[in-house]
């Protein structure tokens, strides 16, 4: 990393170490000194390297793409989900944090959200609720041409603005009841309001809302704290569009599921 | 791996998820807002320096008439719905996250009491049972005096809230349980309106401001009751309403909803 910053910043870390699913797991302490410069997640690098070298197990924690937009990092800094930037941990620098800051550093927390390692938790329920209907069926052949669907500008950016989602659980971790509402409400909305989402739009929401239930999610309390945490700024004005979906889709449609 | 499990009847499916039981909490909450403006509209008559006749009056008809008695049955099944459903909901929320943070900082991304309904719902509680077991109870089963009116003898019950309302601790209980209906109100208005769905860049701002002015003002006038009636100020009950009104309508004024976030270009790239 090309930084140019002189000054270091002495860190303390309080992170949460926990050797596997099972295993009770606890806050412990370490001393890191960063550069202004680095990411989060490479400060965290540069302590894992630290430890190798001490011999002590390395920190595991999520990342892949350090670009902010695969939804792979996660983390709960200093009592947020990505600390205190709306963005991806990833994409969260140390010129956030001042010289002598006592950071924490804790895995989301939901029993939808098992922790796998240390920070890394499994957030497969998100997988399982797509699976269960966050699509749209099409038949393979010759690619469409662009724009031969007409769609309304509005709803297209409407569309696209729930399909900034990366789904990266910050939605539940900050939300007082671990509740994956805003998750589910933006794939709802990204889907159910294009054309080729039709077909399949009450089912889609019936059958994702069924499976959220079912991962053990908790339910909405509107506080809004999701909309507040997301990284990309999903609104809950998609919560409210997924609410109505559903509540038509239970109260006119003949399928039964 | 959990999967969902299939319910045949689609009404229970409903009635049972997530959504289908804030969907309860919303429109029973609906329903005893709307009792609040009834409740209130009735009860101001208190405040009518006519020494109770109009107040007495509005009691006995309360007391006596059939439409009135089965919407009372439905009020209360309605705050007994509300509240069975708060606990089941509240249960679950706890259950889905069994761990909690070292450090947290909620307060940067959401308003206190939309944190705290349980609590703030369980103030109101407390009072509704302190309040239906000073009036409502004893003009059902006994306990107030007599006085005649039009020609036949009613309940008192004029009387009965006169000696309530002198007694400073009581009315200190029913200003800070305003107090706590008004925080619950602020968050319960506007959420019901979010759960059931009508979330709208045209009218969602009206919602926002209308519920803080009523989250303002029905505790606010409520209270206004009480205390003119300690303070024996009854003559004063106007002034009191319209300040009630001016401090709904700064609040509404000075607490701004939620700005839109974003809007993506849309199309390709």
């Amino acid at each position: 990393m090309a930084g140019n910053s002189t000054h270091k910043l002495n860190l303390t870390l309080k992170v949460w170490r926990q050797k596997n699913k099972n295993d009770k797991g606890k806050m412990v302490e370490y001393k890191v000194v960063a550069s202004p410069d680095m990411s989060f997640l490479e400060m965290l690098d540069v302590l894992n390297e630290d430890l190798l070298k001490k011999g002590e197990d390395p920190i595991a924690f999520d990342h892949d793409c350090r670009e902010g937009i695969c939804g792979m990092c996660s983390l709960y800094i200093n009592g947020q989900p990505h600390g205190p930037k709306q963005t991806t941990t990833c994409q969260l620098h140390m010129r956030s944090f001042n010289d002598g800051d006592t950071v924490y550093i804790e895995p989301w927390r939901a029993k939808a959200f098992p922790v796998i390692k240390d920070l890394a938790v499994d957030r497969s329920a998100f997988d399982r609720i797509i699976q269960a209907g966050g699509y749209v069926s099409v038949n393979t052949g010759v690619t469409v041409d662009a724009n031969e669907i007409p769609i309304p500008k509005d709803v297209a950016g409407e569309s696209m603005d729930a399909a900034t989602c990366i789904g990266c659980g910050a939605c539940v971790a900050s939300c007082k009841n671990a509740s994956a509402m805003l998750f589910v409400s933006a794939k709802v909305a990204h889907l159910g309001l294009l054309p080729q989402g039709q077909a399949e739009r009450y089912r889609r929401v019936q059958k994702m809302i069924a499976q959220m239930d079912a991962e053990g999610f908790g339910a909405c309390t509107n506080t809004g704290a999701c909309e507040a945490q997301c990284p990309k700024g999903i609104s809950i004005k998609n919560i409210a569009r997924m609410n109505r979906d559903y509540f038509v889709a239970k109260l006119t449609t003949e399928e039964a599921l | 791996m959990a999967t969902a499990t299939k319910t045949t009847n689609w009404l229970v499916d409903m009635l049972t998820s997530t959504l289908g039981r804030k969907l309860i909490m919303a429109l029973t909450g609906i329903f005893l807002i709307l009792f609040l403006v009834v409740h209130l509209l009735g009860n101001l008559q208190l405040l009518k320096d006519d020494g109770g006749v109009a107040f007495n009056r509005y009691a006995d008809f309360m007391g006596h008439n059939p439409l009135i008695q089965a919407i009372s049955i439905g009020n209360f099944f309605f705050i007994l719905l509300h509240i069975v459903t708060s606990i089941m909901l509240t249960v679950r929320n706890r259950a889905a996250r069994p761990v909690q943070y070292a450090y947290t900082q909620e307060g940067k991304s959401s308003a206190w009491s939309s944190r705290n309904m349980m609590l703030l719902g369980t103030i109101v509680l407390i009072f509704l049972v302190v309040h239906l077991q000073a009036f409502w109870a004893k003009s059902k089963f006994g306990g107030l005096s007599e006085t005649s009116l039009d020609g036949k003898s009613v309940h008192n019950l004029y009387d009965a809230t006169q000696v309530a309302f002198a007694e400073n601790w009581i009315v200190a209980i029913y200003v800070l349980s305003m107090i706590g209906l008004a925080f619950h109100l602020f968050h319960g208005f506007k959420s019901s309106f979010q759960t059931l769905g009508l979330n709208h860049k045209k009218y969602s701002p009206f919602i926002h401001h209308v519920g803080v002015a009523f989250a303002v003002f029905i505790p606010a006038a409520y209270a206004s009751i009480p205390v003119l009636m300690f303070l024996k100020q009854e003559s004063m009950s106007l002034f009191a309403l319209v300040g009630c009104f001016v401090l709904a309508l700064v609040f509404s004024m000075v607490i701004k909803p939620k700005q839109e976030l974003k809007k993506s270009e849309g199309g390709a790239g």
